[in-house]
């Protein structure tokens, strides 16, 4: 009881100390932009394992706990379906024409982002680390420093093609025996590839390519907001 | 159940001159299996009974959550989230109503702030009741479960009430949330079924409003809390199939990334609401119930009590409620929709609320983590926004994710049966699980 009433007041000088911290015991890590109150820094994918069991182990900042991992895939990053600014002048399309789409073997494709956790000095952390190659995205694992990242590391294999060196059962998880492609890359198709059916004649159910046509709902759009403005113009935006 | 070590069952497996061929199988449990919880494989290597290895395979409910709301605008994946952890829909929503409060740098007004925790707290209830029933029903205990479960509808009634579902309520809002606790509860009426005198008596408490209602519940819960107890907790059987099963250290627990009452039935001392308080979580009074051995019966000890200091919670946001009437809803233009007055008669309204409900709002470019302590545990929210009126990534961190990756640690060694109790005080759902 008595730590939390202090709580909200102590927590942004707490940032910037802890942030402090981390920078002189740490190294091969950027600060990113982040809401108040979150602590995010870029990993060089090199110095991963180096940096995280310094995370965990240096007394001062005991990051006993690794609480996710999240592929991220920033393949279409920033591309809108539906253009808005120019539209006010020229009216509306129904649709931006995609002329170019975007090239899928860019530079910084795929990042592994991790949500770190200390018990000890209630802190909290959130590591990104961009795969260097986009063919053959492969991160070092961190099983060996956080036993609890075996699935989530699956996961992020099972659903982005992420690897992960040093793995020690690096297996599909979430999706069917058998699948094929990495289903939350932006290029994969939210209605999928496949669609299954019973087969009365082969009486077993049997794989098909997909019958229904790919649509947008509701397009993505993005408008200049004139109150996010100090977000939009920070030097180092979150990729 | 001591005799079950697994090095009396490896000794006995390799001692010299055995005659009889011993050889491990391999067994299939789910995912049909009613103790599975849901659509839960487990590929079983035992030997004898005992457990030498188990590989759960999940995914059967995969329902690719997380890229379908990277398909729509913030506010139609709310529904979505009742729909991970299916028995605790609220704090899933929760979390991800916090998460783009955060990007855009809104707080919501007291009220709803005061609405959320208590349906928080009666979403814990909710859960940890389903969770009893189940677990006691799972290792012999049939009562238990039409106990709670009497219990538990009460409850699925204020849902009901507040949002017009029972379960899958979408009730929370960025910015606060849908309306207002309404002035009346739902009745029942006389039918070939009820007779007048029962009809009167289970409308006794629901001639007021819904608060009177939630207060009256609270009143009499913890006397259903204390039978549930005098069922379990001295029970020999039900002690003899939880205590040292399936022990977890509480460094193993927080290397293996446990949170919620999993990690607190290992005697660390963490909890969400106390540690990183959301909401008004830091006015209410309440207590952090922890285990010391880390086995099953720690951790029902656990949840039995924080069904207890959530009612606690409750009575407390009742009473500020009762106090404070007052928005639910910041006035924000861009996050609610026009009245539907407006609307009606006026025709920038009408643009408006189309505007709102197909595109919805823009989020500003950037990246949050948002948790809150669910039922289960520390249900998380990664949300990277590219400035669009869709979330770019949404990431879900399910408690019971991380806590059936350590099932196999859990039962090695242990008997098959034990499996049963593990799962079950694991508190897996495989809607959060699988996504």
């Amino acid at each position: 009881m008595e730590q939390t009433t202090d709580q909200p007041a102590a927590a942004g000088a707490g940032i910037e100390a802890l942030a402090h911290t981390i920078e002189g015991l740490v190294r091969g890590v950027t600060r990113l932009p982040s809401p108040a109150h979150e602590l995010a820094y870029r990993v060089e994918p090199a110095r991963l394992l180096e940096v995280c069991r310094a995370l965990r182990d240096t007394p001062e900042l005991r990051f006993e706990m690794l609480m996710d991992v999240a592929g991220v895939d920033f393949l279409q990053f920033g591309r809108e379906d539906w253009l808005t600014t120019g539209a006010t002048r020229s009216g509306f399309s129904r649709a931006r024409e995609m002329n170019a789409p975007p090239d899928p073997d860019m530079a910084g494709r795929f990042a592994v982002v991790y949500q770190l956790l200390s018990i000890t000095h209630n802190a909290r952390l959130r590591l990104r680390v961009v795969c260097p190659d986009t063919r053959e995205p492969i991160v070092d694992s961190l099983v060996e420093i956080w036993p609890g990242a075996n699935w989530f590391e699956r996961e992020a294999f099972d659903l982005f093609g992420i690897l992960f060196r040093g793995h020690p059962d690096l297996r599909r998880i979430l999706t069917d025996y058998g699948f094929i492609g990495h289903p939350f890359r932006k290029d994969f198709p939210l209605i999928g590839n496949v669609e299954t059916r019973y087969d009365p004649e082969k009486k077993r159910v049997v794989y098909e390519p997909v019958s229904i046509v790919p649509r947008v709902l509701a397009p993505k759009v993005i408008r200049h907001d004139n109150r996010y403005e100090p977000a939009l113009t920070a030097p180092e935006l979150p990729r | 159940m001591e005799a079950n070590s697994p090095t009396t069952a490896a000794a006995s497996a390799s001692a010299p001159g055995n005659l009889a061929e011993i050889r491990n199988y391999t067994m299939n449990f789910g995912p049909q299996h009613p103790s599975a919880h849901g659509v839960l494989r487990l590929v079983l290597e035992l030997d004898g009974e005992a457990i030498q290895k188990a590989d759960p395979h999940i995914g059967l409910l995969h329902r690719g959550t997380e890229k379908l709301a990277e398909s729509k605008p913030f506010n139609q994946s709310i529904g979505y989230m009742d729909r991970l952890d299916y028995v605790s829909m609220m704090c899933s929503e929760h979390a991800y109503v916090l998460a783009i409060e955060r990007l855009l740098g809104i707080t919501p007004p007291e009220r709803a702030q005061y609405i959320r925790v208590m349906f928080d707290e009666i979403t814990r209830i909710l859960n940890h009741l389903m969770w009893l029933g189940a677990h006691a029903l799972d290792i012999g205990a049939m009562t238990v479960f039409l106990l709670c479960f009497k219990e538990r509808e009460e409850l699925m009634d204020v849902y009901e009430a507040v949002s017009g579902t029972r379960m899958h309520a979408t009730y929370y809002r960025p910015g606060g949330v849908y309306r207002d606790l309404p002035e009346s509860m739902p009745k029942y009426q006389v039918s070939k079924w009820r007779s007048a005198k029962e009809v009167e008596r289970l409308n006794e408490t629901r001639s007021g409003s819904m608060l009177d209602f939630i207060d009256a519940f609270a009143e009499r819960f913890p006397a259903a809390v204390a039978d549930y107890e005098t069922l379990l907790t001295d029970n020999r059987i039900w002690k003899q199939r939880t205590v040292n099963i399936g022990v977890v250290s509480p460094e193993r627990a927080m290397a293996l990334g446990f949170s919620g009452p999993m990690l607190r039935g290992s005697g660390v001392e963490w909890d969400l609401r106390k540690k990183q308080p959301y909401e008004v979580y830091d006015r209410m009074d309440f207590d952090i119930p922890i285990g010391t051995n880390g086995d099953c019966y720690d951790r029902y000890l656990v949840r039995v009590e924080e069904l207890r200091q959530s009612t606690r919670i409750v009575r407390q946001c009742v009473d500020w409620l009762r106090k404070h009437p007052g928005p639910v809803m910041i006035d924000d233009r861009k996050m609610r929709p026009p009245s539907r007055e407006h609307m009606k008669s006026d025709m920038e309204s009408l643009i408006h609320h189309f505007k709102f409900f197909t595109e919805g709002y823009e989020v500003p470019l950037g990246e949050t983590y948002a948790a809150v302590e669910a039922p289960k545990g520390e249900f998380g929210i990664y949300l990277v926004s590219d400035g669009a009126n869709k979330p770019y990534r949404l990431k879900c961190r399910a408690p019971g994710f991380a806590h059936l990756a350590a099932l196999e640690e859990m039962v090695r060694g242990h008997m098959l049966a034990d499996v049963v109790a593990v799962i079950g005080t694991q508190d897996i759902v495989f809607g959060e699980v699988d996504r």
